[in-house]
């Protein structure tokens, strides 16, 4: 070793471990209502601020306050209220089969669940989500049947991926939802592909896409980021920062160096830091960034701050790497109570009636689940046609995929 | 008919798409104002405009998820990625995205998508402007590879693949660009003008894909090759003294094999001869087919000849290239034993 040497390997390590105490004294939450709201068409050069603060719009008295509140109406609250519970009380009862065997895989979204239905209740139907992984919500929100997601998890004679995919790995065109790839990254500059061909269309349609705080590592963070700010891509580019990648935290990808949406400067775009867990906020800052896009002012980075509340899949155990109870320790809370909270603050809502939604619900989800489950489950009853593995391939089956096919005997 | 060599082969089969259908856009890296480092889309950003034929930043993963993105939105672009051996950075778009969409999605999405890549050495290229990587891709479930030997045939597969609902790869030998090359550096030049098929038809036609060409009838042996092997391998087959017949297979995937076994069961011994490295080539496969289906038709066992199993050699690019005296050796061994 030299003496003195200013030279440091630094690997960064996240403040607690397991059997230590959570806390989050480290981070600066500016309130809710004090970042104001820029001009749709506002220069990127001028609003590197907004990547180094948080947009929050619901106060801790859980009122709507400030310049980003969507006012959107009672009705439209309990909708993305039931959907964002819709969505997590599936993803119990998802994860529970997965638990006693009826499908290989599961990943919840708990925590994240406004990150998806604020986002798809602020686009239009029209544009085209490239998700990842955890953006079910956004299914739920544009109306897919539970049971067709069901059928999919299951790898039944019903799923319309033929049991060619992972559970969650979902594909919905009528939808506008893209096939999900289960390698990390690639759909993020395929987005902007899809919204350069609307673009050259000259249709209004904007593409939407997600991507992990985890795998912004990844080369096709840079080329989607690139390929928009070049061509000025009508598409919202989403960094659910989840604090989590497996077992990971948000340092192991340089969070801790900058904010994820302070990269979006470097490309000369405008890059948007906003409470994740706020559904109100995640909301607003949506529509700002489709409606700039729309508009023809081109690509918009978000950074949803959020927390990934339980394991990142049914195959890891989060104890194993962070301390047990870290998820309550995330001081933006959660966004279910947080949006409950503020309907029954605005007296539109009440707890009654929330039991009530979940009792609704969770029937709703048992109903359909066992529905689903008359149609096979990946280890028992009908799956697809054995001889469907060899269609899709290309277009038209070609000779040799036709012998191997005989050969199988299907 | 006109006059063409394979760059103008090349570019006049995008500029039919570019006029025929609005979805079809070109780009790539110098590919827009420039027109290619070859010259393949030259003129082409002049007559249809910036928006259809455009540069792209210098990522290859990123114009090929671009593309995919395209062609998911009813479009069908044609990349052009300037060196096969800068394809990898694209590596996973190709693999793991355009050849297993339709698969995964149930046949919900798709993405037509022509990558187009110069392939092949014998241009002083070194190490990173000489591969044949097409063994990679032949071995990826769904993706289509085509290896045209001449300006006819690649004008027509071309449109053949913009047309393709599948994703296709288009690798071009770099070699063939201006005229036939049979593998003697010390030759002079030769040009399309005085070969039968630099003789190109103006407009538009196609070249089915899947379909082999026998470019030379014989009786005693047959050679399956493709790309600038082809001319090679003619040579050869001219100085051998024998009745060889040769196969041009244009398309690596999906394999005409009832083309190839039909000449290896008849004429009973076969050489396989490609450019790229032998271990794990595509000529593996081949024989290994021909294996299942001719075996016994067979009067001697099949040899390959092919680049030996190391990176291309900048000053020993000719020690390197599978020229004719190495073909004539593995027909006069499979002939003579």
């Amino acid at each position: 070793m030299v003496p003195n040497s200013g030279i440091n390997l630094d690997v960064p390590a996240p403040r607690h471990r397991p059997g230590e105490a959570p806390e989050f004294d480290n981070l600066d939450i500016p309130n809710a209502g004090t970042v104001p709201k820029p001009d749709i068409m506002a220069d990127p050069r001028e609003m590197f601020g907004y990547a180094n603060t948080l947009i929050r719009v619901l106060n801790m008295k859980h009122q709507a306050v400030g310049e980003w509140d969507p006012q959107l109406s009672a009705d439209d609250l309990r909708t993305g209220l039931r959907d964002m519970l819709t969505t997590r009380l599936y993803d119990d009862r998802m994860q529970t089969m997965q638990r006693v065997g009826k499908m290989s895989f599961y990943m919840k979204s708990r925590g994240e669940e406004a990150v998806a239905v604020a986002q798809a209740m602020a686009l239009d139907k029209k544009d085209m989500l490239f998700p990842s992984y955890r953006q079910q919500g956004l299914l739920i929100s544009r109306g897919r049947d539970l049971l067709d997601m069901m059928n999919h998890c299951l790898s039944n004679s019903r799923d319309n991926c033929k049991g060619r995919q992972l559970p969650i790995m979902y594909t919905w065109r009528q939808g506008n939802f893209f096939s999900i790839s289960g390698n990390l990254g690639t759909q993020f500059c395929q987005a902007v592909g899809w919204a350069l061909a609307s673009a050259y269309k000259g249709e209004d349609a904007i593409a939407a896409t997600w991507i992990g705080e985890g795998t912004t590592a990844e080369s096709d963070f840079h080329h989607g980021m690139t390929f928009a700010a070049v061509y000025n891509a009508p598409v919202l580019l989403n960094v659910v920062n989840n604090q989590w990648a497996i077992s990971s935290f948000q340092g192991i990808a340089g969070g801790e160096k900058a904010t994820f949406a302070a990269r979006g400067f470097g490309y000369g775009m405008p890059g948007l830091r906003v409470d994740g867990n706020d559904f109100l906020a995640v909301y607003a800052v949506t529509k700002w960034a489709a409606d700039r896009a729309r508009a023809g002012g081109g690509p918009t980075l978000i950074e949803h701050f959020t927390y990934r509340a339980d394991a990142h899949s049914t195959s890891d155990d989060p104890s194993k790497y962070r301390p047990e109870h870290e998820p309550e320790a995330w001081p933006l809370g959660d966004p279910v109570d947080r949006l409950k909270n503020h309907l029954i603050d605005l007296g539109e809502w009440s707890d009654e009636r929330h039991d009530q939604a979940i009792a609704e619900i969770t029937a709703m989800v048992t109903a359909k689940y066992k529905e689903a489950e008359s149609y096979g489950t990946l280890n028992s009853g009908a799956r697809p046609e054995v001889s469907s593995m060899f269609e899709d391939v290309f277009a038209t089956q070609p000779d040799n995929l036709r012998r191997q096919r005989q050969q199988l005997g299907v | 008919m006109v006059k063409m060599t394979m760059v103008q082969a090349i570019n006049s089969a995008q500029d039919v798409m570019l006029e025929k259908d609005n979805s079809v856009v070109v780009f790539g890296e110098d590919a827009g104002y420039f027109g290619g480092v070859f010259n393949c889309t030259e003129g082409l950003q002049k007559k249809y405009g910036k928006q259809r034929v455009f540069d792209t930043p210098i990522a290859e993963g990123g114009i090929i998820a671009l593309a995919i993105g395209m062609g998911v939105n009813d479009m069908r672009p044609i990349t052009e990625i300037q060196f096969s051996d800068y394809i990898y950075p694209a590596f996973d778009q190709i693999v793991s995205e355009a050849s297993r969409l339709r698969y995964r999605s149930g046949g919900e999405y798709w993405a037509p998508i022509t990558i187009r890549t110069p392939c092949g050495g014998g241009i002083r290229g070194g190490q990173t402007h000489s591969q044949s990587p097409e063994g990679i891709f032949t071995h990826v479930s769904g993706i289509k590879t085509i290896m045209p030997s001449n300006p006819y045939d690649a004008k027509g597969l071309l449109i053949s693949a913009v047309e393709d609902d599948d994703p296709v790869v288009f690798f071009e030998p770099k070699r063939l660009y201006n005229g036939p090359f049979a593998g003697d550096p010390t030759q002079p030049p030769q040009s399309w003008d005085s070969h039968k098929k630099g003789e190109v038809p103006a407009g538009y036609y196609t070249i089915p894909i899947g379909k082999a060409e026998t470019v030379r009838a014989g009786s005693d042996l047959t050679i399956i090759t493709y790309g600038t092997m082809v001319h090679v391998s003619l040579a050869a087959a001219e100085l051998s003294g024998y009745n060889v017949e040769v196969i041009d297979l244009r398309t690596l995937i999906p394999l005409d094999i009832d083309h190839i076994a039909a000449s290896v069961c008849r004429t009973g011994r076969c050489v396989v001869v490609h450019e790229a490295t032998k271990t794990g080539g595509f000529g593996a496969e081949i024989l290994s087919q021909i294996q299942e289906e001719c075996f016994w038709k067979l009067e001697a066992p099949i040899t390959r000849v092919a680049g030996w199993d190391i990176p291309y050699p900048h000053a020993f690019e000719w020690e390197y290239f599978p020229g004719q005296g190495r073909v004539l050796a593995a027909i006069k061994l499979v002939m003579e034993g």
